[in-house]
């Protein structure tokens, strides 16, 4: 009697088991037409996007130079990384630098120009939009090489000399005093990316009745129309232009590479990117290369929920 | 509330919204007209120099103090590079058909593929759909180039190295593309999709001919996202025979051979330029269309 009941209850376990499965699989099949349509994307983006990062963190743990089998070595990857390492303090604070400066720099320029463009008329707004976007689209790097050229014909050194300025030519480029405020400067010329075109339709998203409403609300002027109607209303696309913001701005690296060769004089611009090009694209060390790459990873989306966080309290 | 009250509301409603109209100061004003100025010369000056450059004679490319404008412009430095062509060892329209052809497959594979993959995302409901997209906003919260080790050696597993299929294929993957695209169908009424169905279409008549169509702002602002980066692509670590280069890197090999062909540099990179910038102006409204849809909610 008690085995029936016991027997009896599994199997009616099993049956609401069974029924359950054929429930989802049915649920899946009837809607094998989106898995169908989403299949290919998906295949290549986890393929090239987020299998990338699993591998990343997998070899972090081992010891790989694409030859020889990968060994398991635990965690002396991030040892050797974060105690013996003698560039990596450097790489380190210059990643800091870069993506604390040319981050929040390029979001408030890109917000702030948008903001002034908004109000011009629709040709002119045009003809700036496309000017502040000309960077991003061409690739006219080698230009700041020709104005920060080291020698008396480089631009900026001739119209220094020609006006009396200096005596002799800088060597913008390569002396450890210059290197990082130049590149600075040529990265953020050319930082006006997608953000900016995002908050372009942003400013064109807000309901103009609201800031009626709100002047009878007694906002006073632009900049707290800004803070409080604005701002708060465009909230969508403030998040997305900082996602951009600041994977870009963590992954700044080719770009200083054009400019002062690799690797730059004393390692003065040097960044996490470069550690990892240098591990794993010239010396072959692909397991500690990846450590290097997940610690940059975990840094990026670090700082892209803390911004999240930081962004839910505008206009509040 | 008594009828002067209501009254004296209106007034004051309407006296603020004459002056809301007007509520920029003048300093406001000229703080905007100096704050542009600056940052459009900022932004202008190096594109203005690199398309002086390209219509400089040699002997004025390196005169001291160096100048904006040529003298005597001059298409000495475009003929040149037709020459240039010519005689070098890889036929630079090799590394030209390079670019093009990883352009225009990239961008056509990356619109299709996005698109189909979005219309599902957006339009119909099944098992795992808010997984996959929390996935992809996830992806857009690091770049891409920080897995480039991985990345080799998944290209290395594929035998991809050295083939077009490196470059293109991850193209077909980029995922703000798709993030747009999702974005921009969502705002597509579901009735409009429903009526459809209801006459008999079958979905990818339904994806092909009716969607697409509407999203058209979407994907000419895919077009330029996707084209300004594999137009501008340079030297790539899975590439390496000369055959399969890209033309801006071609460029990069002139202009570092030397100071004699500065002005032929400046002419390529003037060509270059010419073509994202074009597709950006024509699509320019419709690119801000398409942003208005887009955002993260948290």
């Amino acid at each position: 009697m008690a085995e029936n009941l016991l027997y009896g209850h599994t199997r009616k376990n099993n049956q609401n088991r069974i029924e359950k499965l054929s429930i989802i699989s049915k649920a899946l099949w009837r809607s094998k037409t989106s898995y169908i349509f989403i299949t290919p994307y998906m295949l290549i983006f986890i393929t090239f996007t987020v299998l990338p990062v699993l591998i990343s963190i997998f070899f972090s743990f081992t010891d790989f130079n694409l030859l020889e089998i990968p060994k398991f070595i635990g965690v002396d990857n991030y040892k050797r990384l974060f105690l013996k390492d003698t560039i990596f303090p450097i790489a380190f604070k210059n990643t800091l630098i870069f993506s604390s400066i040319v981050g929040p720099l390029s979001y408030m320029a890109c917000l702030l120009l948008a903001w002034v463009i908004n109000d011009f008329k629709p040709v002119l707004r045009a003809f700036l939009t496309t000017l502040f976007y000309a960077p991003t689209l061409a690739n006219i790097y080698f230009v700041w090489q020709l104005i920060f050229s080291s020698d008396s014909y480089g631009i900026l050194n001739a119209y220094l000399m020609k006006i009396g300025i200096l005596l002799e030519p800088i060597q913008w480029l390569t002396d450890k005093k210059y290197i990082v405020p130049v590149v600075l400067i040529i990265i953020l010329w050319g930082s006006l990316g997608a953000s900016f075109l995002i908050f372009i339709a942003g400013f064109q998203t807000v309901d103009r009745s609201l800031y009626e409403a709100g002047a009878v609300d007694g906002i006073k002027n632009r900049w707290q129309e800004l803070w409080f109607i604005t701002l708060p209303y465009m909230r969508p696309q403030l998040m997305l232009g900082a996602i951009l913001s600041i994977s870009t701005s963590f992954g700044i690296g080719s770009t200083i590479t054009m400019l002062t060769g690799f690797p730059s004089t004393d390692y003065v611009a040097h960044t996490i990117m470069h550690m990892i090009d240098d591990y794993g694209g010239i010396r072959f060390e692909m397991g500690y290369a990846c450590s290097i790459a997940t610690i940059l990873f975990v840094m990026m989306v670090s700082a892209n929920k803390f911004i999240q966080f930081l962004l839910s309290k505008v206009g509040d | 509330m008594n009828v002067s009250n209501v009254i004296k509301s209106r007034y004051i409603r309407r006296k603020f919204i004459k002056k809301s109209k007007v509520n920029r100061s003048r300093i406001g004003n000229l703080i905007s007209f100096i704050l542009i100025n600056i940052f459009g010369l900022f932004i202008a000056m190096p594109i203005v120099y690199a398309i002086g450059n390209a219509f400089k004679p040699l002997d004025e490319l390196w005169i001291f103090p160096p100048r904006l404008f040529p003298n005597n412009p001059t298409f000495r430095n475009f003929s040149d590079l037709l020459n240039l062509m010519q005689s070098s060892w890889v036929p630079i329209s090799r590394y030209l058909f390079n670019t093009v052809f990883i352009t225009v497959v990239g961008t056509v594979g990356h619109i299709l593929l996005a698109s189909l993959c979005a219309y599902a995302l957006s339009k119909h409901e099944f098992y795992g759909r808010k997984f996959i997209f929390s996935l992809i906003i996830l992806s857009l919260m690091y770049n891409s180039s920080v897995t480039g080790t991985s990345n080799y050696l998944i290209m290395v597993g594929l035998h991809w190295i050295d083939t077009y299929l490196s470059i293109i294929i991850p193209a077909f993957g980029s995922s703000f593309g798709l993030f747009l695209m999702k974005q921009f169908m969502d705002q597509i009424p579901d009735s409009y999709i429903d009526a459809a169905r209801i006459d008999g279409a079958k979905e990818f008549k339904i994806f092909w001919s009716i969607v697409m169509p509407s999203v058209k702002p979407a994907w000419l602002t895919l077009i330029i996202f996707s084209v300004q980066g594999l137009w501008n692509l340079g030297s790539n670590i899975y590439i390496y025979k000369e055959q399969l280069k890209t033309f801006p890197y071609a460029i990069s090999q002139i202009v570092s051979a030397g100071i004699s062909r500065a002005g032929i540099g400046s002419a390529v990179a003037v060509i270059m330029m010419i073509v994202p910038l074009t597709i950006f102006i024509l699509t320019q409204s419709n690119i801000i269309e398409t942003m208005t849809n887009t955002g993260v909610k948290e």
